[in-house]
């Protein structure tokens, strides 16, 4: 996989496998451990790179391309890492009759980054997401883990700024 | 805690403070304990508008004023009303403050909590009456809301088991524990009529009754709060309010059908629910409600949480438990159903969160309370998740048999900015449309399937005029080809071709022969799909080609769309007798597409416009046309 163009190299510490190590030995025994683990491989690397998955693989026994089955199956987990600052546009429902696709159009071409990407400076990435259960504050953008609410493609410039 | 005596002394410590927090807690002596309550909304939507600095800045203030032993903050679940929030009520009062900035509070500890003259102008102004406050249950908004899975929801803290307790909580355990029979249990159920809440609507007492009479070494009872259809909060509010109630309810069905083990399968999107669940399972084995030996009857159960990764079609019942055995989401063929092989190969119930709610009520009230609401095949009430274009957006828990017209017009409070009510969109992607001449159609299972709609889990997104219905049926397709988990054809090509039929028709590309290709195409993948997610995918395209057909007949024959949604066939232009030449639609045009001199009527040159709306926006004199 790391062959491929434009892949960042993967920069994992001692430390982040140690705590992986951990982890592991921790859940290993339990029915259906892979879940868990994976999740919780994802907090301490921030993405799940092929490096982490073999690691996975060697410690419980399951086999690597099952591993990454279940990796590329759930769009929690990522296989490349994530900007700084996660943006995710809620195109749940709600937010889409109340013009959530506007704002997704908008910060694409703000960030020149489309779904999925992550900016070449490693600050911003954008993702679309269904439903935060905001539906109150309709339309509704995540960045990191502050909600920002009833908005208008106006107000995404001073929304970044506080990014830069 | 060793017998259900143990359970009722804290029951009895707590329930004069909690009824304190209702109307009829007006009526009760202030015996010990806290002289006011003050209970502010924790769940996400009020969070996400900082209700925490709130309560904050109230413990700062009322610690100042050394109130801290008379005034009590309790962090509730959700109100329902999340159009208002953040919302702060006082009891005994039962004043409603609503949009609570942290600039109010030191006013509201001031003059209210201190010197008991409570802030009318911060108040819900539909509670205002005069110079006195209209309890909020004569509000239209809770007027006729009957609440049973939400009955804790904004009433009690859900981080503090004791508070659950002092609504009678684990009592029903409690009583089918030590008077109950595994099979009354399910009598009761069966009697009570109750149906799943999570979709599809099969009797929750039959499939308990199926998982029972398997034989098993080992049984499981599963939680579906994996809540995937988008602009559906129920389930969220419900684990963030009052996540002990889940808990019970499940212990109950464990007796029923004999089974030692429980997950909830939540999804990883809902981070304030996880952590009160946490919470919740920590606190019911220190209690000893869950574990070894229940109430010293002997009966044992235990919960673990699995999260889910974000994917939708673990919704379903056999994917799901793929998920939790650790696999890839995929569903697998039924039969054999749960109850006879489900999770780890073994007989396994799974209820959604919202049916588990209800359970420890029918419980402690018998069925017959339960089945005396409701319609004739669908009994007790229904949460629906209300958004999209409405006035009062949140939560709104009502008998079934409610009319649609009852829901949006009077607790909704209608279409904001005095547009026309198109349609209503329930069950999310596997749902369909309701259109204006069902208003008063009575709302419950069977009613929304006649109309070719469905319940699902509960979203209810009202569309206006300016809503257009190809849109929203690709809108929705979108979501489905994304969400296919790729094992069976049908559902993984079928849906992918007909997301571009309808995106052809939004461009203006497609003929009338396409049509008829992709109503075919809907009938394929609806028979031919291995789960629900499939067989459901084409419901919002029936749907609104149903009762839309003139719109998609528009964007094909006429190329136009009609609600103004579609850009590909959108037309800017500028009438030139409200134009008065003020220059602004040009300055903000990004394309530099409008020309025109200052005073003078502007023009849009069509070639450059991108049709980004802005100018139309900004125009003051509504000169600018769009269609």
């Amino acid at each position: 996989m790391c062959s491929k163009k434009g892949c960042v190299p993967f920069k994992g510490t001692k430390e982040q496998e140690k705590a992986l190590l951990e982890v592991i030995a921790e859940l290993k025994d339990q029915k259906g451990a892979l879940m868990p683990i994976l999740q919780k491989a994802q907090d301490i690397y921030g993405y799940l790179p092929i490096e982490v998955q073999t690691i996975i693989s060697n410690e419980t026994g399951i086999p690597l391309e099952k591993i990454y089955g279940v990796a590329t199956f759930y769009a929690q987990f990522a296989l490349n890492p994530k900007g700084k600052y996660r943006i995710s546009v809620c195109l749940g429902t709600a937010c889409y009759v109340k013009g959530s696709g506007d704002l997704f159009d908008s910060l694409q071409e703000k960030l020149g980054i489309k779904g999925g990407e992550c900016t070449p400076d490693g600050k911003f990435s954008l993702d679309a997401c269904r439903c935060v259960g905001a539906c109150g504050l309709a339309p509704v953008i995540m960045v990191n883990d502050d909600v920002y609410g009833r908005l208008t493609v106006d107000d995404l410039d001073d929304i970044l700024a506080k990014y830069e | 805690m060793k017998s259900l005596d143990d359970l009722k002394v804290i029951r009895e410590k707590m329930q004069g403070q909690i009824a304190m927090r209702t109307e009829e807690g007006k009526d009760f002596p202030i015996l010990d304990g806290f002289k006011k309550h003050v209970l502010v909304c924790g769940g996400t939507g009020c969070t996400s508008s900082s209700s925490m600095k709130i309560i904050e800045a109230l413990e700062k203030e009322i610690k100042a004023a050394g109130k801290e032993n008379e005034i009590n903050i309790v962090k509730t679940g959700c109100f329902g009303l999340c159009e208002l929030g953040p919302i702060m009520i006082v009891y005994p009062e039962g004043a409603f403050y609503s949009r609570v900035e942290v600039e109010n509070v030191s006013r509201i500890v001031k003059e209210h909590l201190v010197e008991g003259n409570i802030v009318t102008e911060l108040l819900y102004d539909e509670t205002v009456d005069g110079d006195k406050i209209k309890p909020l249950q004569e509000t239209n908004f809770y007027k006729k809301q009957q609440r049973i899975a939400l009955r804790n929801c904004g009433v009690i803290a859900p981080e503090c088991i004791d508070e659950y307790i002092g609504t009678q909580g684990y009592e029903a355990l409690g009583k089918v524990l030590t008077t109950m029979k595994p099979e009354d249990v399910i009598q009761t159920l069966l009697d009570s009529g109750l149906r799943g809440r999570g979709g599809a609507g099969f009797p929750t007492g039959l499939k308990w009754k199926f998982a029972a009479a398997n034989d098993a070494d080992q049984k499981y009872v599963c939680c579906n709060a994996d809540e995937g259809d988008p602009g559906a909060f129920m389930d969220r509010s419900i684990l963030e309010g009052d996540p002990h109630v889940v808990l019970e309810a499940m212990a109950i069905a464990g007796y029923a059908i004999g089974a030692t083990q429980g997950y909830i399968y939540v999804r990883a999107e809902y981070p304030i629910a996880i952590e009160r669940l946490e919470i919740a399972i920590g606190q019911a084995r220190e209690y000893g409600l869950l574990g070894k030996n229940i109430f010293g009857t002997g009966f044992d159960f235990d919960i673990d949480l699995r999260l889910g990764a974000g994917a939708f079609v673990c919704g379903e019942e056999t994917a799901l438990m793929t998920s939790i055995e650790g696999n890839r989401g995929e569903p697998r063929p039924r039969p054999p159903f749960p109850a006879v092989k489900g999770l780890f190969a073994k007989p396994t119930i799974l209820n959604n969160v919202e049916t588990w709610a209800n359970i420890p009520r029918i419980i402690l009230n018998g069925p017959e309370w339960f089945a005396n609401m409701g319609t004739e095949k669908s009994k007790g009430t229904k949460v629906f998740a209300l958004g999209g274009k409405i006035n009062n957006t949140g939560l709104v828990e009502v008998p079934m048999g409610t009319t649609l017209r009852e829901v949006v017009e009077e607790i909704g409070g209608g279409i904001p900015n005095g547009k026309k009510f198109k349609a209503a969109q329930t069950g999310g992607p596997s749902g369909g449309c309701i259109p204006a001449e069902h208003f008063d159609v009575p709302i419950d299972f069977d009613n929304l399937m006649a109309i070719g709609s469905m319940m699902g889990s509960g979203g209810l997104i009202v569309m206006d005029e300016t809503t257009c219905m190809v849109d929203i049926a690709k809108f929705f397709l979108e979501f489905t080809v994304d969400e296919s988990c790729g094992k069976c054809t049908p559902c993984r090509i079928g849906t992918k071709r007909m997301l571009e039929i309808l995106d052809k028709i939004t461009k203006g590309q497609a003929t009338m022969e396409d049509l008829d290709k992709l109503e075919e195409l809907c009938e394929h993948v609806s028979e031919n799909s291995l789960c629900a997610l499939g067989q459901t995918a084409a419901n919002p395209i029936k749907s609104t080609l149903h009762y839309f057909r003139d719109e998609y007949i528009a964007h094909i024959v006429d190329k136009k769309c009609p609600a103004g949604v579609c850009k590909d066939l959108l037309q800017y232009s500028i009438d030139p007798d409200k134009c008065k030449g003020c220059t602004l639609c040009s300055r903000v045009c990004p394309n530099g597409a409008i020309e025109g001199t200052l005073k003078e009527p502007h023009k849009i040159i069509p070639e450059k416009c991108v049709k980004c709306g802005a100018c139309m926006e900004k125009c003051k004199f509504g000169a600018i046309i769009k269609k």
